[in-house]
């Protein structure tokens, strides 16, 4: 978590898409002509929202085999980055719908998953916050996270691929499939998802070292 | 297997004795029902099928989540213990869950009965629609009770159950929907296959991860 050689990969990439992302060429599509450089923004969101999420749930079932608080710490830090990135991937799709579809929100399938997928982990913090005992709300939340998780694939992935959408790729709208999203576009899109993961990650691990910190101090004072 | 058979004996033994749980969903039920008929009978052809499938499915999964509410929330301390010493975490859940399923499964019923009788029936595909209730039972069942396990072990149950069920409900209401506007148009089975095969999978997921989950519940 110390180390510094990825977190200037991470700085390295977002310069690079932003500047990249403003300035390169895209393809023409109809409908959304430049707003189509909202992509470089908002679906890495997405991706670092789900990673995120992962991260969280695997830290939550080692907690579950383990039990030790670091690992509740680790997974509520994951967790909590996680929903800022869901609600601003939500903002920044309903910018760009704004410009696309007319109104910033336009009762879509996916944009409707998106915001129960957030009340879900919302949901996670609330309950978080009912527990007293330490453990016990470590080990609760650690079990709804999973289930949180589970319950979350099939709101996001499945259900708004099965109907018509106004998001691109499913519905007869003009799709980013591999002829649109070609290699003009890929070379910026594959570096800034991987710069908003790392940028995710980056946040969580200084939230993990902050907390542990604490951790370390009350133990102190306690002794 | 045998304690799984006898837990649930238990539990319908129990509600048989007392029958306070299932008097008080069935009045629940029945008062829902009979405001919408106030309410709707005060102008004729107010009730379009689509406003029919909504009160519907409002009516249920309110039912259902006061149904499956009760089953962790209302136990006394001693006899967790009790539970815990006697019987394994995997028995317990499943048990709970087939007990709650064969309530919501009465509950739904009923409220199709009620329904019929009060607000008429535009269903014109009663056969699916009835497997569609038999699946929606079953995944409200198995989600609302691991949720309900969760939220017993915590200070305001009621509200948290309500807020933690919510979005998962959400998924299965979706699908619900979408079949109850297929069975009023009386559009041809096959049209609503992928919905019903979602439920199905929706259930298989929430199924597995309750009986894996809760055995990390039970223990404290």
């Amino acid at each position: 978590m110390r180390k510094s050689w990825w977190k200037i990969v991470c700085v390295v990439l977002l310069i690079y898409t932003v500047i990249a992302g403003f300035l390169f060429n895209v393809p023409r599509l109809s409908i959304v002509n430049e707003t189509i450089r909202a992509l470089y923004f908002h679906v890495p969101m997405w991706f670092g929202m789900v990673f995120l999420f992962l991260f969280s749930m695997i830290y939550a079932i080692r907690y579950l085999k383990n039990h030790s608080l670091q690992n509740d710490i680790y997974s509520t830090a994951f967790a909590s980055v996680g929903l800022v990135y869901g609600l601003l991937g939500i903002f920044t799709g309903m910018i760009w719908a704004n410009y696309t579809w007319g109104t910033p929100w336009h009762g879509d399938p996916k944009q409707n998953g998106a915001a129960i997928a957030t009340l879900v982990y919302l949901a996670y913090f609330i309950l978080r916050s009912s527990i007293e005992n330490e453990e016990q709300r470590a080990r609760l939340s650690a079990v709804y996270n999973i289930f949180a998780f589970a319950a979350m694939i099939p709101l996001i992935f499945i259900i708004p691929r099965m109907t018509d959408s106004m998001h691109p790729g499913s519905g007869g709208n003009p799709g980013f499939n591999m002829y649109d999203l070609d290699s003009k576009m890929r070379m910026v899109f594959y570096p800034a998802c991987a710069g908003w993961i790392l940028l995710g990650v980056w946040i969580s691990t200084l939230q993990i070292r902050t907390r542990l910190l604490e951790e370390t101090i009350l133990d102190q004072e306690n002794e | 297997m045998n304690t799984i058979v006898s837990l649930l004996f238990k539990e319908f033994h129990l509600e048989l004795r007392r029958k306070s749980v299932v008097a008080g969903l069935i009045i629940y039920l029945f008062a829902t029902v009979f405001i919408c008929y106030l309410i709707f009978a005060l102008r004729h052809n107010l009730i379009t099928p689509l406003v029919w499938g909504a009160l519907f499915w409002i009516t249920i999964l309110f039912t259902a989540v006061n149904t499956v509410a009760k089953s962790f929330i209302g136990e006394k301390k001693g006899k967790d213990i009790y539970y815990y010493s006697i019987a394994r975490p995997e028995a317990i859940i499943l048990s709970k869950i087939i007990y709650n399923f064969v309530l919501c499964l009465l509950m739904s019923l009923s409220g199709v009965a009620l329904f019929t009788l009060f607000l008429q029936n535009p269903i014109q595909d009663i056969g699916l629609f009835l497997l569609l209730i038999v699946l929606t039972s079953f995944g409200f069942s198995a989600s609302l009770t691991l949720l309900s396990g969760i939220a017993a072990k915590a200070n305001n149950s009621n509200i948290l159950m309500a807020i933690l069920s919510f979005p998962v409900i959400i998924s299965i209401i979706l699908m619900a929907v979408k079949v109850t506007k297929s069975c009023i148009d009386g559009l041809d089975r096959s049209v609503s296959m992928d919905e019903i095969v979602t439920l199905l999978a929706i259930n298989c997921l929430v199924g597995a991860a309750s009986y894996l989950l809760f055995p990390y519940i039970w223990r404290s």
